[in-house]
């Protein structure tokens, strides 16, 4: 097993990792799990201190959380495979987003509804976000060391390339006509595009069962109203059996060897160059249809931007789970997606509440999510060269 | 480059036949060109052409265009320089340039609060935000300093969060100037801030004049230029110095700088401070010759035109020079400056025409960085 080696030389500098917890008992331990986890801690107890703050009703709290729930973790776990394979935090998701409302443009001109027109949707994306994500991975193979910036530009650079096709070359270049969802003028797509063709397939998709309604009282206490969208949480659910069981493949190993050490990697004869694309590909798919799944709870499509900000919110809802741009499990993400949505949720009505200014707390939201991004960033970059230092002075 | 540079040297030797022969020459020839001139430099040329003849050929106004470029090359200049020192130390882009745009924003919020007008107000605006932008820069490089290799992804989300975070401070600033505070409330800044009974257009205006030849008009913002050219003179003697010369020697090769006495550290935060310093007298520059002092979201991306103007002038992650600076700057805000107009008028009032221009302006600046980061090598 050649990711023996490097996983072991990984570890042992980090005192927070679970072998080293599993040595010392008790108090220690409990200290090592706090330490470990002092970052979701931190935004549980700011999300309880927003919510006090503002007086929030759980039952609504709730209700908003099980929607948000449905609509952006699977965009959080198409994160988890790149990390693995030692790409950082993939910023190139937006280009799956894109591919996923190509998809959705599509389906929407020839009017295919409901989950049929869902489903259709989701099997278009797959080839436009395997080319883009192939894409995506031949330009990410000639930065390594940079993956994360360059992710975030490519986002940005494909972001013209998507304006360009939709709103310039579609009925100008592209022959297409339908008034519904185009400009006056006939070419481009109107900014916002109406959904009902599809929207809340996925959530309600299991309404002829049962509609997830839940309105009932415990003693005096209510419970509800709160709708779950059991469909989606299915299918979410699915997703993180899919990665987990993907993680102990053969290719899952060699996703992790090359994400512990690409050298060593390429020593023990994995080609790094195809494991990396293999894992940016899946990455683009599930980002497709995670935006997808977003769109449909949506219900309408803001055509230039509902992708721009998909990458930083799914990123930093990551990393208030606990996860690292080296390490990210799928309870990192579920976690993540509950704690960033709560205080996204609660941080206006605080905001209001405490200071008489709502945009206070809609500024405040905008920057937890860039600041948690640096940090986590900054932690990162600060523990790999504190790592890479002692390694040097051969500790 | 270098690669089909060395292709084409290796076939050079292997006359087959003379056809041949003269074809390598040209391989050659074109390799050479090509690494001397760079590529996104060569696009960006050929695009600005393109536009200038098609301008000519649709007899639109040259003078104003050409006047309108150089304005725009003025106002960004310094903050396309900006991105010299930190290249220069080997911290790479700065991304971070919001650092020192906010520190300049908030000495020429405060210049305004203090009803200052003409160049009082402008060097007033200079001054507050000079010891700020030190400041700032010093913390700024303490930050990059821990996360050396990932300078430039924490960089950009370093900036991103000081700008969400400063939207909070505009709310809630201790202003009671009536023109900068929203009407309703009676509290916080405006979105933008209007500099015209301010120190707008100081710059612009100091010593300008008209060139008119026949139909062609053309006004020259000389303050402006000789403002920018200043503090390119300034930066070129820089590197001329003791310490410039030791920034250089760390950027290029840090061991042999190490070995030979250069306080790494040092250097590299003295070329973070004077990147952030000119971030925050270049949006001061800016915002006089806009008109507007841009609040809130408006620093976001501001980082991202000036890095790509360095880099179509021909600067690498590792390398950039003042004339790079001069170069880039010219070709790229005469390209944004000319698309809009050039690409309205050969549509003739399309309404596709606002959105190709900048459309294009979105592919060749992410192009652009794009290509820079995925040219240098593995370290």
């Amino acid at each position: 097993m050649p990711e023996k080696v490097p996983a072991q030389s990984a570890n042992t500098p980090n005192a927070q990792t679970q072998a080293h917890a599993h040595a010392h008992v008790n108090t220690k331990k409990i200290g090592a799990v706090l330490g470990k986890n002092s970052v979701p801690i931190f935004f549980l107890l700011l999300s309880i201190g927003g919510i006090i703050a503002a007086g929030l009703d759980i039952n609504y709290l709730i209700n908003e959380l099980l929607g948000r729930l449905g609509r952006n973790s699977f965009l959080v776990l198409s994160l988890l495979i790149p990390i693995i394979a030692g790409l950082g935090l993939n910023f190139g998701i937006v280009v799956g987003a894109m591919a996923g409302q190509a998809a959705l443009i599509i389906t929407t001109h020839y009017g295919w509804t409901g989950l049929g027109g869902f489903g259709l949707a989701a099997l278009i994306s797959v080839p436009i976000a395997m080319v883009l994500g192939w894409l995506t991975a031949l330009v990410l193979n000639k930065a390594k060391g940079r993956e994360m910036v360059t992710g975030m530009i490519l986002g940005f650079f494909a972001n013209g390339v998507y304006q360009l096709v939709f709103l310039v070359l579609l009925g100008w270049v592209i022959p297409m006509k339908n008034p519904a969802i185009m400009l006056p003028s006939g070419i481009g797509l109107k900014n916002t595009i109406d959904l009902f063709d599809i929207s809340y397939a996925l959530d309600r998709g299991l309404d002829f069962i049962w509609d997830g309604f839940i309105m009932t009282e415990v003693g005096s206490i209510p419970i509800g109203p709160w709708r779950i969208p059991i469909l989606t949480l299915v299918v979410t659910a699915l997703l993180a059996w899919a990665i987990s069981f993907l993680i102990r493949t053969r290719l899952g190993q060699q996703m992790r060897a090359v994400g512990q050490d690409m050298h060593i990697a390429e020593v023990a004869g994995i080609n790094v160059n195809r494991t990396r694309t293999v894992a940016l590909v899946i990455s683009t798919v599930l980002a497709a249809w995670g935006q997808l799944i977003f769109l449909q709870n949506i219900g309408t499509m803001n055509t230039y931007n509902s992708h721009e900000q998909v990458g930083t919110f799914a990123i930093a809802a990551l990393l208030v789970g606990g996860a690292t741009t080296r390490k990210a499990t799928i309870w990192n993400a579920i976690v993540g997606v509950l704690l960033f949505h709560t205080l996204f949720i609660v941080s206006p009505l605080a905001g209001q509440k405490l200071l008489g200014i709502p945009q206070v707390g809609e500024y405040f939201r905008v920057f937890l999510a860039y600041g948690v991004i640096a940090v986590a960033l900054a932690l990162h970059a600060w523990q790999a060269k504190v790592k890479s230092n002692k390694e040097l002075r051969g500790e | 480059m270098s690669n089909a540079n060395t292709n084409a040297n290796a076939n050079a030797p292997t006359p087959a036949s003379s056809g041949r022969v003269a074809e390598n020459r040209i391989i050659k020839a074109v390799a050479n060109f090509l690494e001397w001139y760079g590529v996104p430099r060569l696009i960006i040329t050929c695009f600005l052409l393109a536009l200038l003849i098609l301008a000519v050929i649709y007899r639109m106004d040259l003078g104003s265009l050409l006047g309108d470029s150089l304005k725009r090359v003025g106002m960004n200049g310094l903050l396309v320089l900006a991105m010299v020192p930190t290249i220069t130390c080997g911290a790479g882009l700065n991304f971070g340039l919001p650092v020192g745009i906010i520190c300049g924003l908030v000495g020429g919020v405060f210049s305004m609060s203090m009803n200052l007008t003409g160049f009082t107000g402008f060097f007033v605006a200079i001054l507050l935000a000079l010891p700020l932008s030190v400041i700032a820069g010093w913390l700024y490089a303490k930050l990059l300093e821990k996360v050396a290799g990932q300078e430039m992804m924490v960089g950009t989300y370093v900036g991103f969060s000081v700008v969400a975070g400063m939207a909070i401070f505009w709310l809630t600033a201790p202003i009671k100037n009536p023109s900068m505070i929203f009407a309703i409330g009676g509290q916080g800044l405006r979105y933008t801030l209007t500099l015209y009974d301010y120190y707008a257009g100081v710059l612009n205006n100091f010593l300008a004049f008209n060139i008119v030849i026949g139909n062609f008009a053309m006004t020259i913002p000389t303050g402006l230029l000789l403002f920018f050219g200043f503090f390119c003179v300034l930066m070129y003697l820089f590197f001329r110095s003791r310490t410039g010369l030791a920034m250089l020697a760390v950027g290029s090769n840090p061991e042999y700088a190490a070995s030979s006495g250069i306080n790494i550290r040092k250097m590299r935060y003295t070329g973070v401070i004077m990147s952030t310093v000119l971030g925050a007298i270049g949006i001061i520059v800016y915002a006089q010759s806009y008109g507007f002092l841009q609040l809130y979201n408006a620093p976001l991306y501001m980082a991202f035109p000036a890095i790509a103007a360095i880099l179509i002038g021909g600067a690498t992650l590792r390398k950039a020079t003042i004339s790079q600076v001069i170069i880039g700057s010219i070709l790229f805000f005469t390209l944004l400056t000319t698309a809009l107009p050039v690409v309205q008028t050969v549509l003739d009032g399309s309404e596709v025409g606002g959105g190709i221009s900048e459309i294009a302006r979105m592919i060749i600046q992410n192009g652009a960085i794009l290509y820079a980061l995925t040219r240098v090598g593995r370290r």
